[in-house]
């Protein structure tokens, strides 16, 4: 059958008609796009409150009454499955991929509109059910966002009634929105791309994306498993995960179920989780450097090749989350290995990074500033993973605060610190102006070491083993008094680091009536989406006719060039030809072979 | 494979178009087949994930083995005759032929329904019999295993609904020749996961 796609149909566009169609009930991508990510940045902000609800109580007990143990437990839960899930995935996938994929492709849309408006709605469902958790009797689960059993429902957890059905069927709701978008994604990528586009001229943001989304499909499922099959226990009595309890005394009606099972199915999903809020971020900050860098993206292949393989292992190291349930040492041998191997093409793809700033006409701009503050963040989280890797060192680390810091700088600060250089980078393309650079840079330095002053001290008062997941410290021997003031020193940084995002909003809303306006590429870069023919983009994206592409993305200092950059429509016989007086081959750095 | 081949491209030095006049998709086909293909392979991670649980849940103690009702041989003889009702159906309108088609394609749904109402039947059946969801986790995962099957092809039922709509309402059949073709391919696949799911509750 002869295969005509979007990018050359003649059929007509689902053009908007009334306000409500372009704002609400748009099958525009970019406005899906923006309500993604307004509503994962709306439900994030509760999760920020939570956690500071948290650290109020860590850095001061007994000062302040904001929260009881119960509803201590409730914020840990709802700060992290919030984070994880409603506000990263939701804002990395449903929002940059939402708005970049079909522009960076050269596509007018997605390729099911309709479906992906559909995901939007049903995730706004999902949060919802979410957020209305907090209103049941009973509160929200406490039981951690792993949501291990039996402790899930047990009467001393908080929650254990409505709270965890709630969340359940919110996240059975959540991946039910993700498969709609992501088969959006994933099918746009693969036949929607515009004449010459291959998908090694493809920017790496799309790859990270991509593939990011591929890994959602398969993994999702197995949370899917688990959220229905422990509705069941909870909700009919069933024994698939939980085992014969006693409970004050009485026997429960439960008999023989596995809650290891559960714990295998929530890694199954959860490890492959950590990648798919990782590679969206690797593939946007690759941009980010490689525009501001005003230099080709160091080993694109490499880059490529790494997020496939990282994609791939991810799914055959999750039971090292488990190291501490009491698995067969040959068990735990084999995901050490995999763990470790792990690390080599996400070292490959730091080289590359670094390697990218190498020599390169470095513009010091905001998102530079967040791009090159994610490497450090990134080796940082990534370099305390090889620790935790290890069977030997996990188990004596384990629930502590060291495991607390490695996760939070490697997929909680690492990859905000990109969500924060990606919005400021696409904020110029999104709403036609420029953003505050003054109040930005401010913005980066409050984060960046506002973050460090918080999880730096959280690695050493892990080693020193203060166990996680802890109400109130208490005075015990092993701890020294000290640990307290680090406490409380680690309250002031994650209150200051909270307050200082408000310098973002402050800023945002600034800039989108009084920024200065961008113009279409104010950053001189090569990739499709900033060669529209409208800043921001109208509905349609490419006016009357498609671009066509003729080069990779990263084009950038051509030697002989006139500018910069080759915009990636730029044809060949536009292209300015080299002036070969002043051309050194030795300092030709477009042509890196790798 | 072609786009494995491409994975070894080196973009920086070859510039200018690649490709034809019309831009190329990864797979030679539409792209709602490339989606249906992508969710398949969703719900076979799906479906083996339950198996795994399955096989994992049935080493405890407690399994008590279920005697599955022979009125299972039925059903599953339904839904092969709905499946290849749906095939006859595709295979009309694949060499251009409108006549039938209308007929198979209802038939096909029709007696997957049939299928359905088969499978409640075994349930009340059970029922009858003292089976309950609980306490016995071998019929725990019956009820699960055979009611995601029966969600997953009312799903099917939805599209094929609305297909057979536009039919009756005086369609041509080769204007849903698409959508004949991608409901086809779904029944087969629903299918082949019931005669493993099958072959898997008779055996354990």
């Amino acid at each position: 059958m002869a295969y005509v796609p979007l990018a050359d149909q003649e059929v007509e566009l689902h053009h908007p008609h009334s306000w409500v169609t372009k704002y609400v009930w748009s099958q525009d991508h970019k406005v899906i796009a923006i309500q993604y990510g307004g509503t994962a940045i709306a439900v994030g902000l509760v999760a920020l409150v939570l956690s500071l609800f948290m650290r109020m109580q860590l850095g001061f007990p007994e000062t302040f009454d904001l929260i009881d143990p119960n509803s201590y437990y409730q914020s840990v839960t709802m700060h992290g499955m919030i984070m994880v899930i409603y506000l990263l995935t939701a804002l990395f996938l449903g929002g940059f991929g939402n708005y970049l994929i079909p522009l960076m492709c050269g596509a007018r849309d997605m390729v099911f509109p309709f479906m992906n408006m559909l995901s939007y709605w049903v995730y706004l469902v999902s949060v919802i059910i979410l957020l209305a958790s907090f209103f049941v009797s009973g509160g929200p689960t406490g039981a951690g966002w792993t949501l291990y059993p039996p402790q899930t429902s047990m009467a001393g957890t908080p929650g254990h009634d409505m709270g965890i059905v709630l969340m359940l069927v919110s996240l059975a709701v959540f991946i039910v929105a993700f498969t709609m978008g992501g088969l959006n994604y994933v099918v746009t990528v693969l036949q929607y791309r515009c004449r010459g586009l291959t998908m090694m001229r493809l920017p790496l943001a799309v790859w990270g994306i991509f593939v990011a989304t591929v890994l959602g499909l398969f993994a999702f499922p197995a949370l899917l498993v688990a959220a229905i099959m422990m509705l069941f226990d909870t909700l009919i009595g069933t024994s698939f995960f939980m085992p014969a309890v006693i409970e004050s005394g009485t026997a429960l009606n439960y008999d023989g179920g596995s809650p290891i099972l559960f714990q295998h199915l929530f890694w199954f999903f959860g490890h492959p989780e950590v990648y798919i809020v990782a590679l969206p971020a690797f593939g946007l900050v690759s941009d980010v450097l490689s525009t501001h860098a005003r230099k080709n993206i160091f080993g694109y292949r490499m880059m490529v090749w790494a997020i496939i393989v990282i994609g791939l292992l991810s799914f055959i190291v999750w039971a090292h989350h488990m190291y501490v349930s009491g698995m067969h040492p040959y068990f735990g041998f084999f995901f050490a290995t995999t763990t470790l191997i792990i690390a080599v093409p996400t070292a490959l793809k730091v080289y590359n990074w670094v390697l990218t700033l190498w020599e390169g006409d470095i513009r010091m701009n905001a998102p530079m500033y967040f791009a090159i503050g994610f490497i450090f963040t990134f080796i940082h989280g990534g370099l305390t993973g090889l620790f935790l890797g290890n069977v030997v060192i996990d188990l004596p680390l384990s629930d502590t605060y060291f495991v607390v810091a490695h996760f939070h700088m490697v997929m909680g600060v690492s990859p905000i610190l990109v969500l924060f250089a990606a919005l400021y980078h696409w904020f110029p393309k999104m709403s036609g102006r420029m953003y505050h650079e003054g109040m930005a840079k401010l913005h980066f330095w409050c984060t960046f070491l506002g973050t460090y002053a918080i999880y730096l001290p959280m690695h050493y008062l892990g080693i020193h083993g203060v166990p996680r997941r802890y109400y109130a410290l208490g005075t015990t021997e092993f701890m020294a008094p000290a640990t307290q003031d680090a406490n409380t020193a680690i309250t002031i940084a994650a209150l200051f680091v909270g307050a200082s995002q408000l310098l973002y909003f402050i800023n945002m809303f600034w800039s989108l009536r009084y920024g200065e306006k961008s113009g279409p590429n104010p950053w001189g870069a090569n990739s499709l989406e900033w060669q529209t023919p409208d800043t921001p983009p109208i509905h349609g994206n490419w006016g009357d006719t498609l671009p066509t592409v003729y080069r990779w993305a990263y084009d950038y200092s051509v030697p002989g060039a006139h500018e910069d950059f080759i915009p990636q429509n730029t044809p060949e016989s536009e292209e300015p030809t080299v002036d070969e007086e002043h051309f050194d081959p030795d300092h030709d750095v477009s042509k890196a072979d790798l | 494979m072609k786009s494995l081949k491409h994975l070894a491209d080196k973009p920086w030095e070859r510039k200018g178009i690649i490709g034809g006049l019309k831009p190329e998709g990864v797979f030679d086909t539409a792209a709602e087949k490339v989606a249906l293909g992508f969710f398949l392979v969703v719900a076979t991670v799906l479906f083996s994930l339950f198996t795994i649980s399955y096989f994992i849940r049935m080493e405890l103690p407690d399994w008590r083995p279920l005697a599955e009702p022979a009125q299972l041989w039925l059903n599953t003889g339904l839904l092969v005759l709905s499946s290849a009702l749906f095939q006859l159906a595709r295979n009309k309108v694949k060499r251009g032929e409108a006549r039938n088609v209308l007929t198979l394609y209802l038939a096909g749904g029709i007696v997957a329904f049939l299928f359905i109402a088969g499978q409640l039947l075994v349930w009340g059946g059970l029922q009858e019999a003292g089976v309950y969801l609980t306490p016995n986790p071998a019929a725990s995962f019956y009820y699960l295993l055979t009611g995601v099957h029966a969600l997953h092809l009312l799903g099917g039922l939805w599209v094929w609904s609305k297909t057979s709509i536009r039919l009756l309402s005086g369609s041509e059949p080769k204007d849903v020749r698409l959508s004949i073709e991608l409901c086809t391919l779904y029944w087969h696949f629903l299918l082949v996961v019931w005669l493993a799911l099958f072959a898997i509750l008779s055996n354990t």
